[in-house]
């Protein structure tokens, strides 16, 4: 580390405007700045470098943890294309995601909406927020019994309606819609808090200007508020949907996959196989595919959705 | 792009002058019904967020075995402290059972403790280093430096199970399976979000100070501690407060290394009561007292510090 500085110490304050980084003065600054990141170097290379290399390399190999892993090429990759326990737990995922962002999104849209335009006080934004701070775990237990086939108030409502009661997640068409819900209800809050910070942002001169040329008020909202916020919307897209495919938390908890495989999402089949059956070659295999659709989706969104552009200008 | 600087923006005249544009009422008074309609689906929202929480109270006040024949009823079934008293480790196994628990010692007061020990370990930690590193990024210049900074931003993208499985088994070569090092190694030095979060701060400070500081002679340890930290505190706490409410609310990794008594953290102790759970008749009201002790902590902050997080939330915020 010392042998990379070529200056022991910065000959002089650093100038306040834009220092040119080529100035020899400036590599003094390489010595202390190497002790300040080194923490987060150190914790950078062995838990995020490290880490992702080995798992790209165990992929590749058969490995039960007993023993060393065995190099067995694309094996892991071939036999995956052919295990209907994973497209299954992929139709599985997409159909969750599908629900949960469809859903989370338009409900958050209307929140920021109203946040922005009715409800500006802190209090209704904390209690929205408030279920997102609330682990997952806490969530889908307690949903789990407000959910309950015999006593649950969900339920209960149900059957005074009427209405025959309804295994939410103990019969295999719903255990996921279900699931997909609980986590729109802790999600919505935040995400729309997201979208309201962006609404922010839309200047008001635009509205003023929309409202004067007499646009009415849903005329306003698909030709000035959508595209405004589209850059806003493509990030909260991207990171929630990206949060969304790696749903395990509240399937852990409450099915465990089940009934049968009707909630066997894919960081669940991973979790199985590494935990349940110690294969880790398999399992990392199945998480270098998910990391390469995540992958994917994140540069799909921001391609055709244009996320990096504004139409502010 | 931090949020605060847009909360403060005016934007009382944009709503003023044009009503609520995802309102499709217009009536003859179309305002005053816009602004009701408005206000009656924010009130659906509130009570849709809030009544699970009071649900979940007035089910841990319950006696577990009156549930079944109030089902229906606002107000605790058969009020009582009973299922607080089981949690808590109050109560003999014998009463207990005979209060629908499962009997088996559950040591919430343990979980509690790791929780503690866990969530504080790794926010002091990530939050200290990663602050030292984001000075280094912001305020020290250096060759190579933005570029460094884009690999440690490129990491966001990497998801958890990914690094998860390699991570696990590196805590186990190295022996630290349940131990509290093991749980809080991997988050103890830095998170991307952490770094970039206090950079774009550090980036807006003013350089005065310290330039003025840097003349005194001070070098920059004493700068980075002298000034910076301190001026940098209401952040810090932010995201000191974020970090604390997200390693609370841990359960993967815990439920990976930290399977053992001992270390056991509550969102893995809360899976495994419910496993324990009887059956037939679940403990219901044990699991609500329980799961409503496991939030407090994270409710309570919220309380004291709700302002400072929900100001927090916008385009720095995205986690």
């Amino acid at each position: 580390m010392t042998t990379l500085a070529k200056q022991a110490e910065p000959a002089a304050p650093p100038q306040s405007g834009k220092p040119s980084r080529f100035s020899i003065r400036r590599i003094g600054d390489l010595k202390i700045a190497l002790l300040f990141i080194f923490p987060a170097l150190i914790g950078f290379v062995v838990f995020f470098l490290i880490p992702t290399i080995r798992g790209i390399y165990l992929s590749f190999t058969e490995y039960s943890i007993l023993g060393d892993p065995t190099w067995i090429g694309i094996k892991n990759y071939t036999a995956i294309f052919s295990d209907d326990l994973f497209w299954n737990a992929m139709a599985v995922t997409v159909q969750y995601v599908a629900l949960n962002i469809g859903f989370q999104t338009v409900i958050a849209i209307g929140l920021a909406l109203l946040m922005h335009r009715v409800a500006k006080s802190t209090f209704i934004r904390g209690a929205l927020l408030l279920p997102f701070l609330v682990a997952n775990v806490i969530v889908a237990l307690l949903w789990f019994w407000m959910l309950d086939y015999q006593l649950g108030i969900v339920n209960e409502v149900i059957s005074w309606m009427g209405l025959p009661r309804i295994a939410f997640f103990g019969s295999e068409q719903w255990a996921i819609p279900t699931i997909a819900f609980v986590n729109v209800w802790r999600h919505m809050g935040y995400t729309a808090l997201l979208i309201f910070a962006g609404l922010q942002s839309i200047p008001n001169h635009v509205y003023e200007v929309a409202n004067l040329d007499g646009a009415s008020p849903t005329r306003t909202f698909w030709s000035i508020t959508m595209p405004l916020l589209r850059p806003v919307l493509v990030l909260v897209l991207v990171v929630t949907v990206i949060g969304s495919f790696q749903v395990f938390d509240t399937v852990a908890v409450t099915t465990g996959g089940g009934p049968v495989n009707a909630s066997r999402v894919i960081q669940m089949y991973i979790y199985q196989k590494a935990f349940g059956e110690s294969d880790f070659g398999y399992a990392s295999a199945l998480s270098v595919i998910l990391f390469i659709i995540l992958a994917l989706v994140a540069f799909i969104q921001m391609k055709f959705l244009k996320g990096n552009e504004t139409d502010l200008d | 792009m931090s949020t605060s600087t847009h909360s403060r923006r005016p934007r009382e005249s944009a709503a003023a002058v044009v009503g609520s544009p995802q309102s499709r009422r217009r009536g003859t008074k179309p305002v005053n019904w816009r602004r009701t309609g408005a206000w009656v689906l924010v009130m659906i929202a509130v009570v849709v967020t809030i009544a699970p929480f009071l649900w979940m109270l007035r089910t841990a006040l319950s006696s577990n075995h009156s549930l079944a024949s109030n089902a229906g009823n606002l107000l605790p079934a058969d009020f009582s402290w009973g299922a607080f008293q089981r949690v808590l480790g109050l109560q003999s196994p014998e009463q207990a059972i005979a209060e629908g628990g499962s009997g088996a010692a559950i040591n919430f007061w343990l979980y509690l403790r790791n929780s503690i020990v866990f969530a504080t370990m790794t926010t002091a930690g990530q939050v200290f280093f990663s602050a030292m590193a984001a000075y280094a990024f912001s305020r020290l210049r250096w060759p190579g430096r933005n570029k460094v900074f884009a690999i440690f931003l490129a990491t966001m993208m990497v998801p958890p199970i990914f690094t998860a499985l390699p991570n696990f088994l590196m805590i186990k070569n190295l022996g630290l399976l349940n131990s509290f090092a093991g749980l809080a190694l991997p988050y103890m030095f830095m998170t991307p979000f952490a770094i970039f979060f206090l950079r774009q701060f550090f980036l807006s400070m003013s350089r005065e100070v310290e330039e003025a500081a840097m003349l005194d002679g001070a070098k920059h340890l004493r700068i980075f501690f002298q000034i910076v930290i301190p001026n940098a505190a209401a952040p810090l706490a932010t995201l000191a407060l974020l970090t604390f409410i997200g390693q609370w609310n841990e359960y993967f990794w815990p439920l990976l290394v930290g399977q053992d008594e001992n270390v056991r953290v509550l969102t893995v102790g809360l899976g495994v009561f419910k496993s324990q759970s009887p059956q037939g008749a679940p403990d219901w009201s044990g699991l609500m007292a329980a799961t409503l002790v496991a939030a407090l902590p994270v409710l309570l902050l919220f309380i004291a510090f709700g302002k400072k997080v929900v100001n927090s939330i916008g385009f720095s915020g995205i986690k």
